[in-house]
């Protein structure tokens, strides 16, 4: 098993290697450097040059992605320029409020996406199951940031129930978890979770439709074992697959909040990507897009560990 | 080579492809979404004879009017514009913008797939850690990051999303390559003197471009709601062209004052990306494809 998860890690690395370079690319696919944006049109060509050498921009693509590298393994993402501030900071704080909403969207994805699946596996071909499929494909086929939209319409521009944006009263960030700021939260996660519920209940109907028909199932029937014990035998098949699922979209989300966060003004990584593009801001936007592929590469490692863990019918070289 | 690509199997196996036409005309649901994608074409393509104003003048003096107002069936729009006229051309790009990704992708991914899965060995190896690498980002964080990079413009979104799709075809049309390749025709084939081009276009092409066009098909209803959703973020379209995503966008600051006429846009994007879901999922199982 620890082995399984070393040979992972080690094939891992190349991969990971290859978004740093994707992301170090980013800002010289541009037209320009990044300076471009920022140094003023009038400056002379030494002034420019001087500014170039400072930066490091002067020195061939190859020896800067070197040095890039070697600051970023040492927490260095460089400074953002529209704020001055080190980018890495800005990023970590950012990637808490969005890991949050990710993370309860995931959940309440997980249980509905679960239950949907579940039923409609369970009666399957039935009218139930054509609902609860039907259901599913309106979570996998909606705009969510038109959800977003809709959402905000009904329960706080009609109804007043709940804030319509931000993380907390008066546009504050700071999180704390009491109902002021849980109302916040309640309008973004539902809207997000709708697309990890679309994808796990399909996941979930069509393994539980294939393990009901597989033999076992009916031998336990033929056994006198009641629904509920078949259930468990069901559950516990089901399981593993059902986790991946929800761990990579969970990364998923991490990755594509910026829609949402862009909906509801949430004080995340997408509100940091938005800043970063509209300011031209290229060291933000880089930093934050590294973090956040990193996260999801590293989070697929551990959902393929723990998949192989937890299902010992797996074994892979 | 795609043009010929497509038609090969069509006219090679006349047979399967009337079961797949048959199976799917009995299917109500497959009928319904293919007549609403059907009309959304050509309601985008027939856009000036259709629409009843002008999609991009407006009037200030009816900014925000309510759907049903005498004039603007629809309602007008945050400058004034008639909402109706401004939905229909805006089929137009957005429909462009969610199919020409997939499309090339399919070109691209199915070329360099069913190439990295026939030749195999080492050249297979590095194309496809290549795109091991492309397949690790989200698709939106991808997507935004190219575009977010390249800057805004019609141009860069589509190169984006093509890039986001490219990886995805790419696997799938290695995968099936892969297994085609190991069949025992294409060992007879090959024992038989045939060259490695004729074998990929008589034995492999026709039995892997159906797996990989309903994989493909599968896509269009996420590039569409990337496609607007790049637009939305200001990063597709740019005003005062109509398209769905960035009207959406132009009127979220109307949803106090004019709720139903801002949503209206989204409910285009939702509609047309149910009905290709649906497509597919239908056309999967008249084809049989099992994935």
């Amino acid at each position: 098993m620890l082995l399984y998860a070393l040979k992972r890690l080690v094939y891992m690395l190349p991969v990971a290697l290859g978004v740093s370079l994707v992301c170090f690319m980013l800002v010289h696919i541009t037209p320009g450097d990044p300076l471009t944006a920022v140094i003023p049109v009038d400056a002379s060509a030494e002034v420019q040059a001087e500014m170039r050498a400072i930066y490091g921009f002067d020195k061939p693509l190859p020896v800067q992605y070197a040095i890039w590298l070697g600051k970023v393994m040492l927490g260095d993402l460089g400074t953002s320029i529209a704020t001055g501030r080190a980018v890495l900071g800005e990023v970590m704080r950012a990637v808490g409020n969005t890991l949050m909403l990710a993370a309860v969207a995931t959940m309440i994805g997980f249980f509905f996406g679960c239950l949907f699946g579940f039923v409609a596996g369970y009666f399957r071909n039935s009218p139930i199951d054509r609902i609860a499929s039907l259901l599913s494909v309106l979570g996998v086929s909606v705009p969510h940031y038109w959800l977003g939209m809709v959402m905000v319409i009904i329960f706080s521009v009609q109804l007043n129930w709940l804030p319509a944006t931000g993380a907390g009263p008066g546009g504050s960030t700071d999180w704390t978890w009491d109902w002021v700021h849980i109302r916040h939260l309640i309008l973004p996660a539902i809207t997000m979770s709708v697309i990890p519920m679309g994808v796990i209940a399909r996941t979930v109907r069509a393994l539980v439709a294939e393990i009901l028909s597989q033999e076992f199932v009916h031998a336990l029937a033929a056994k006198g074992l009641m629904d509920r014990g078949i259930f468990r035998h069901v559950v516990k098949n089901t399981a593993p697959t059902a986790l991946a699922v929800m761990g990579l979209q969970l990364g998923y989300l991490l990755g594509g909040s910026i829609l949402i966060e862009t909906v509801f003004s949430w004080p995340g990584t997408g509100f940091l990507l938005n800043l970063a593009i509209f300011q031209r801001d290229l060291p933000l936007l880089q930093g934050t897009i590294l973090v956040l592929a990193m996260f999801f590469v590293m989070l697929n490692l551990l959902v393929d560990v723990l998949q192989t863990a937890l299902d010992p019918r797996i074994q892979r070289g | 080579m795609n043009e010929k690509a497509v038609i090969a199997p069509i006219q090679t196996s006349e047979g399967y492809w009337r079961g797949v036409l048959r199976r799917l005309s009995r299917d109500p649901v497959a009928m319904i979404a293919f007549a609403i994608i059907l009309a959304l074409i050509l309601m985008a393509v027939f856009a000036p004879y259709i629409a009843p104003a002008d999609p991009i003048r407006g009037s200030m003096l009816r900014r925000l009017r309510p759907i049903g107002t005498p004039g603007y069936p629809l309602g007008a729009d945050e400058l004034g514009r008639d909402m109706l006229s401004r939905l229909i051309y805006g089929g137009r790009l957005s429909l462009f913008m969610g199919l020409t990704p997939v499309l090339m992708a399919f070109v691209i991914g199915s070329g360099l797939g069913i190439f990295a899965g026939y030749v195999g060995g080492k050249i297979n190896t590095v194309i496809m850690r290549t795109i091991d690498i492309f397949y690790a980002f989200p698709s939106v964080l991808l997507a935004v990051a190219l575009s977010g990079a390249l800057g805004a413009g019609i141009t860069n979104a589509l190169v984006s999303l093509t890039i986001v799709f490219v990886p995805q075809i790419t696997r799938v049309a290695e995968a099936v390559t892969t297994q085609v390749r190991n069949r025992d025709y294409v060992e007879a084939a090959r024992a038989s003197g045939a060259s490695g081009f004729t074998i990929v276009r008589v034995h492999v092409l026709g039995n892997v471009l159906s797996p990989i066009f309903v994989y493909a098909t599968s896509l269009i209803s996420v590039a569409m709601i990337l496609a607007s959703g790049l637009s939305f973020l200001g990063l597709g379209v740019k005003p005062p062209e109509p398209e769905w995503g960035l009207m959406l966008n132009t009127l979220r600051t109307a949803i106090y004052v004019n709720p139903m006429v801002a949503a209206l846009p989204g409910a285009m994007i939702f509609i047309t990306s149910i009905s290709f879901n649906l497509l597919s999922d239908s056309l999967r199982s008249a084809m049989d494809v099992r994935q």
